[in-house]
């Protein structure tokens, strides 16, 4: 019992270590920038730099955007995880390639599909008078092709996770497959879903290339906090500090009320 | 911003584990130089044996700001004086060159544009440059010249990136600098206007004070200077000072 104690209490140095700089690697950048606030001017920036609407704009998208991806997503990570569909790997690939695609390249991807001369972006200009770039709606679409990967891969490994042997009870009493996802499958892999939900609203909450690149910059309309932050950064360092500042105050009150909420730990 | 950054710094470090034991000069230049400055310094580095040139090229308030943040730069050629008095550094900055706007259409003109006017049109698709940027305090002071309040649907990080909307059809008209529409050839269709007169671009180009190279960074900046580099930049379209 003595030696056990010994062997769980010491943690050994060659772990510790590592840890330990990963962890101010992560936290010192932040430091740095609340170091730098000028906290005194806060107030007034805060008010006078479109910061309020740049937030505003990125908080209705961010949330739009994560919307369109559980109503998507959610369907496309169950069918990965339960058909058996021919090509599923592949299927599974081609759903994560925006997760390592540049973003940039991305919004080029879109504006090539969804633009004014793109093969769909037509179709849409002709049948419904609808052009998305530069708008924020363009904006909602960028975000939501680079965040939903981040959505399906959690809500995948937790349907994977589950025990299938629960949905063939409910399916030899009689449940349809349907009835079987609404009461059976999806509260059992919530934890995973809501994970899911919050990664990807804090992804699309950050996302600059795919957005500058698709949607363009319009203050009020498509010029989200990132790509503010980037602007201002180019003209008044200062007034970039504050937005990143509220940025990484919004983003963290939200990530941890969220988690303490649904998450748990 | 970082990134950018990173990216310079991993391709100087890059250059100098490289087997020939070759000089570098870094050269920061604002975005509309983009083609006539490769070709400079291709040139130069032809006639330089040994040294090699690599370009940042990117919206000059966005260079002014690494430069000031310590980015390892030798020259910065900036397309307006603004951004250059933006850096601290800059040691006796030469004007070199001048520039000036002309509205850029996608090849078939399908905005049917014919003058600064258009720009107020909220039902065409408008690409302008931040006001940060050079291209954007110019095409700003050119609406003002013109009276027309301007009606964009984006405004882009750098001139290249509202040439780009063009080229991509992705807007009816963009104010560019005339060098831009020449460079992007048959794919863009340019539209000279009268108050284009109004908003002159002077580009000066500095040796930086920390230059990492600075015996080579005053060669090249004397090779950009010298007839050889007049005549490319004439030929690229832009107009002595």
């Amino acid at each position: 019992m003595n030696g056990r104690r010994v062997s769980r209490g010491r943690l050994p140095a060659v772990l510790v270590l590592p840890a330990l700089v990963g962890l101010a690697f992560l936290v010192l950048p932040l430091v740095g920038l609340l170091l730098r606030t000028p906290w005194a001017e806060l107030p007034t920036r805060l008010f006078s730099t479109g910061v309020g609407e740049a937030l505003q704009l990125s908080l209705l998208c961010a949330s739009l955007a994560t919307v369109v991806c559980v109503v998507l997503g959610v369907p496309l990570a169950w069918v990965l995880a339960r058909g058996e569909l021919p090509g599923r790997r592949l299927i599974r690939a081609l759903v994560t390639v925006p997760l390592v695609l540049p973003p940039v390249v991305g919004g080029v991807a879109l504006l090539l599909v969804l633009g004014r001369r793109g093969p769909v972006g037509e179709l849409l200009d002709s049948w419904f008078g609808v052009s998305l770039p530069f708008t924020t709606a363009g904006v909602v679409v960028a975000e939501a092709f680079v965040a939903m990967p981040f959505l399906v891969i959690s809500v995948e490994g937790a349907l994977r996770a589950a025990d299938p042997r629960i949905e063939e009870a409910a399916a030899t009493l009689g449940a349809s497959r349907w009835l079987t996802f609404r009461r059976v499958t999806l509260p059992s892999v919530m934890p995973g879903v809501v994970a899911g939900t919050v990664l990807c609203w804090a992804r699309a909450l950050g996302e600059f290339g795919a957005t500058i690149t698709f949607a363009g910059n319009f203050p009020g309309e498509t010029t989200t906090m990132p790509l503010a932050v980037y602007l201002a950064l180019e003209s008044d360092p200062q007034a970039a500090i504050v937005l990143s500042v509220v940025l990484l105050a919004v983003s963290v009150a939200v990530l941890a009320s969220l988690r303490d909420r649904w998450v748990g730990g | 911003m970082r990134a950018l950054l990173l990216a310079v710094l991993l391709v100087l470090t890059g250059c100098s584990s490289s087997q020939e034991p070759t000089r570098t000069v870094t050269v920061f230049a604002a975005a509309s130089l983009t083609e006539v400055f490769t070709a400079i310094g291709k040139d130069f580095e032809a006639a330089n044996p040994g040294v090699r040139i690599t370009f940042n090229f990117a919206g000059s308030s966005a260079l002014a700001q690494q430069i000031n943040q310590g980015a390892p730069a030798d020259v910065f050629a900036s397309a307006a004086p603004a951004n250059m008095k933006q850096v601290t550094d800059a040691l006796a900055p030469v004007t070199f060159t001048r520039n000036q706007l002309e509205i850029a259409v996608p090849k078939g003109n399908p905005g049917k544009i014919t003058g600064l006017a258009d720009f107020g049109d909220a039902n065409r698709k408008i690409a302008l440059c931040a006001e940060q940027v050079p291209c954007g305090a110019a095409a700003k002071k050119a609406l003002a010249a013109a009276g027309v309040t301007g009606a964009p649907d984006t405004l882009e990080q750098d001139v290249k990136a509202a040439l780009t909307k063009v080229r991509l059809g992705e807007v009816d008209a963009a104010l560019v600098y005339r060098t831009d529409v020449k460079a992007a050839g048959a794919e863009v269709e340019g539209i000279d206007f009268p108050e284009a007169a109004s908003a002159v671009n002077d580009y000066p180009i500095a040796v930086l004070g920390k230059a990492p190279n600075a015996a080579d960074a005053k060669r090249f900046v004397d090779f950009v200077l010298s007839d050889r580099g007049k005549t490319a930049l004439t030929n690229a379209g832009f107009t002595a000072p």
